[in-house]
């Protein structure tokens, strides 16, 4: 049941993703392009998007756990520090060089375009490459222990 | 030239908020792909995979759900080539594992928890990725 619910989920997700205009690169960079034919659904997408997380998270909240679960798991890392800020501007620029960002890629693929693919092959590879070197450095005394990503 | 779409923009939102309020209301999870997909990956493949799986297999799946409701496809238009869809994939997956998170765990979740944090990642993500598009089209052309 938990698993046939998060099937459902993601597929809102996906829907929200094209409905919105998110799978498209081009709608993407141009709302980045604020020199050129700028097109500001982007950030609609995100008041859309943030505002129903928001006034939702407001009210799960009053309850102590989820409905099938342990607890909320939520990141608990507060600080802002040199490999969030690094690794944000790194994730910018491979965006603005792309027009995909990781959940805007993922129901593209689902239309077999080859595009999406092409960068889900590379963002597969990242993600890999840098979870081992984060891997190698908390495993080395002395050497820089990063929290795992969890969003 | 994309067409501004200020109301399918907001309901295409609306719904990404919706799918991150329900993954947390049952399953009390971030919605950020990052880390979803990330889990899936080695190394360190976690134990609680099959949540992730269908969640990603739902995104994977949702073009046809979307035909059910549109007659016209999503519009589409890549302008970079192989070689930087290629690069920008790779930067990417570097960039959101050291930044602990992208677009909706960041941007849609963690601001939802108004998250200093992630405002801070958010409006560093924003910031350098409209930098790259001046360079790319402005400074070196295209």
């Amino acid at each position: 049941m938990q698993i046939l619910l998060a099937f459902i989920f993601g597929l809102i997700f996906g829907l929200g993703i094209l409905i919105s205009g998110m799978g498209n690169p081009a709608k993407v960079m141009n709302f980045f392009d604020l020199a050129g034919h700028w097109d500001p659904s982007l950030a609609f997408v995100m008041a859309g998007a943030v505002a129903v997380t928001t006034a939702g998270y407001q009210f799960i909240f009053q309850s102590g756990k989820p409905l099938a679960g342990e607890a909320f798991l939520l990141p608990t890392n507060p600080r802002i520090d040199a490999p969030l800020l690094a690794g944000s501007a790194l994730f910018g620029i491979g965006w603005g060089i792309a027009g995909f960002c990781p959940g805007g890629a993922i129901p593209m693929l689902g239309t077999g375009r080859l595009e999406p693919l092409i960068f889900f092959a590379g963002l597969a590879a990242g993600l890999i490459a840098a979870r081992n070197a984060q891997a190698a450095a908390s495993a080395t005394p002395g050497g820089t222990a990063l929290a795992p990503p969890r969003s | 030239m994309t067409e501004f779409t200020p109301l399918q923009s907001l309901l295409g939102g609306a719904l990404i908020g919706l799918s991150a309020v329900l993954l947390m209301a049952v399953h009390g999870r971030i919605a950020g792909i990052t880390g979803i997909l990330g889990g899936l990956l080695p190394p360190g493949i976690v134990t609680d995979w099959p949540w992730r799986l269908a969640f990603l297999g739902g995104m994977l799946l949702a073009p046809f759900a979307y035909a059910a409701v549109s007659t016209v496809p999503p519009g589409f238009s890549s302008p970079g080539s192989w070689p930087a869809l290629a690069a920008g994939g790779v930067i990417v997956g570097i960039g959101v594992t050291y930044g602990s998170g992208c677009t909706s765990g960041h941007g849609v979740c963690g601001l939802a928890r108004f998250s200093p944090r992630s405002l801070a990642a958010v409006l560093t993500f924003m910031a350098t990725a409209a930098l790259t598009v001046f360079v790319a089209r402005h400074v070196l052309g295209g």
